[in-house]
């Protein structure tokens, strides 16, 4: 089922900031998806000539619609293509959504802490839009770190979340540049600002990180010093040009 | 199914040893399903155990004795990366198996930290598998599965398991971690046995 290439079509295409892209698709047959999965996009050249990449869904997605975050990879080879060229209207091809780990599930009654660094989020994100359509009361903490406010993505949805939503809060850590009158100068997230900021091990929260690899492997390691059970940290990670966007 | 992509050209790296839908990277990505755990040498072990209930162990030291093998691989991850001409060190299986009288098809690969991932005995044996504990030159970093860790470059690398501990012999082919979890049973990159 989920391996079985699918036409989708571009409906709309929103840019986050000036290298990210929300695409948003629609996929005849699509019965919805588990937050937290990805799909697999391919584009064919007219010469017969293919290319495929991972990408996360970032949309909650119960009526046929999925959307995706792309973040354009200087060198990339699918990436920029996806950010600059491709059009509403246009026609492209997905597997998936695929994964069963990474995921949230609505019957889950734990706390949930997301952690994520860069464009790590859009996952996340998926995870905190299913929480608000759902009627799971958990509360969810975002600790979201990224370089600068003009790297932020998901800017207004988070901010209203944040201030209006029982259910969700949200931390940045600005790591290069922060916003004007930003109470903290730019640093990198240590672990002594992590456990001062994600819910306490008591509360034992589901833990799910998502980001490039030594962010990942960093905010884990620290997860697991300070007595966060490794089999309640679910982590994806993408490094590189490869692996999942 | 005829959907073109107009003006997109792509890289078009035409390099046989590239499976289907697969494209090369410089890079070494990681991809695990949580933390890496922390192994000691001094209380790392490899084990098999059969059907009928034997158990066989090689301490760290035991393995270090064994024959030792330098490896040039390409690896393919399901994400859709590969990485040519990998460099490792390590023992192959059958070496392991030499004293195992194996009375089953499969396996269930073990790691320190719980993951497991399932193969067909057959795609262990013969030449193919090894237990690998250096990459380029280098003890093979905690990231990637250090101390020790499977390879299986044949098939998709999530088969590779990190952090090896054992090989469980079993009659039947029973799913792990991420064949659970939507991935394919088998994990053969050629055939693009990618999901289930």
């Amino acid at each position: 089922m989920s391996s079985v290439w699918q036409v989708a079509e571009v409906v709309g295409g929103t840019h986050e900031t000036d290298t990210a892209r929300t695409i948003r698709l629609r996929v005849e047959g699509l019965r919805g998806h588990l937050a937290g999965q990805h799909i697999d996009i391919r584009l064919t050249a007219d010469d017969g000539y293919t290319a495929i990449r991972s990408y996360s869904v970032a949309s909650a997605g119960l009526d046929g619609h999925l959307e995706i975050t792309v973040d354009e990879l200087p060198d990339g080879e699918v990436s920029p293509y996806l950010v600059r060229n491709l059009s509403v209207g246009d026609q492209l091809e997905i597997r998936g959504p695929v994964g069963g780990w990474f995921v949230w599930r609505p019957s889950r009654v734990n706390p949930v802490q997301l952690i994520g660094g860069g464009s790590g989020v859009v996952p996340l994100m998926s995870m905190i839009r299913a929480h608000q359509a759902s009627r799971n009361v958990s509360p969810f903490r975002l600790l979201y770190s990224l370089k600068s406010p003009e790297t932020l993505l998901y800017r207004d949805e988070l901010r209203r979340l944040d201030r209006e939503s029982a259910k969700l809060s949200v931390d940045y850590v600005f790591t290069r540049s922060t916003p004007e009158g930003w109470p903290s100068v730019p640093a990198r997230l240590t672990s002594d600002t992590l456990l001062a900021t994600i819910f306490p091990i008591r509360e034992i929260p589901d833990v799910f990180v998502c980001g490039q690899t030594v962010f990942v492997e960093a905010v884990a390691d620290w997860l697991v010093n300070a007595g966060y059970p490794a089999e309640s940290i679910r982590t994806e990670r993408f490094g590189g040009t490869g692996g999942i966007q | 199914m005829g959907i073109i992509s107009s003006g997109f050209r792509g890289r078009r790296a035409e390099n046989p040893a590239l499976p289907p839908g697969q494209h090369e990277t410089p890079d070494f990505p990681v991809l695990t399903a949580g933390p890496a755990p922390s192994i000691p040498i001094d209380s790392w072990e490899f084990f098999i155990t059969t059907e009928g209930g034997q158990r066989y162990s090689w301490s760290w030291d035991d393995f270090m004795a064994l024959p030792q093998e330098e490896i040039s691989q390409n690896i393919h991850c399901v994400t859709s990366w590969s990485k040519m001409g990998t460099r490792w060190r390590g023992v192959l299986l059958d070496t392991f198996f030499e004293m195992v009288e194996p009375t089953s098809d499969f396996a269930m690969a073990h790691s320190f930290g719980g993951y497991t991932t399932n193969i067909p005995l057959w795609d262990l044996l013969g030449g193919k598998a090894w237990v690998v504990w250096e990459f380029d030159g280098q003890p093979l970093a905690r990231a990637h599965g250090g101390p020790a860790r499977l390879l299986v470059p044949h098939l998709y690398f999530w088969k590779s398991a990190k952090w090896i501990h054992g090989l469980e012999l079993t009659g039947e082919d029973i799913p792990g971690f991420w064949e659970s979890n939507g991935y394919h049973l088998h994990g053969n990159p050629w055939r693009e046995e990618r999901y289930s």
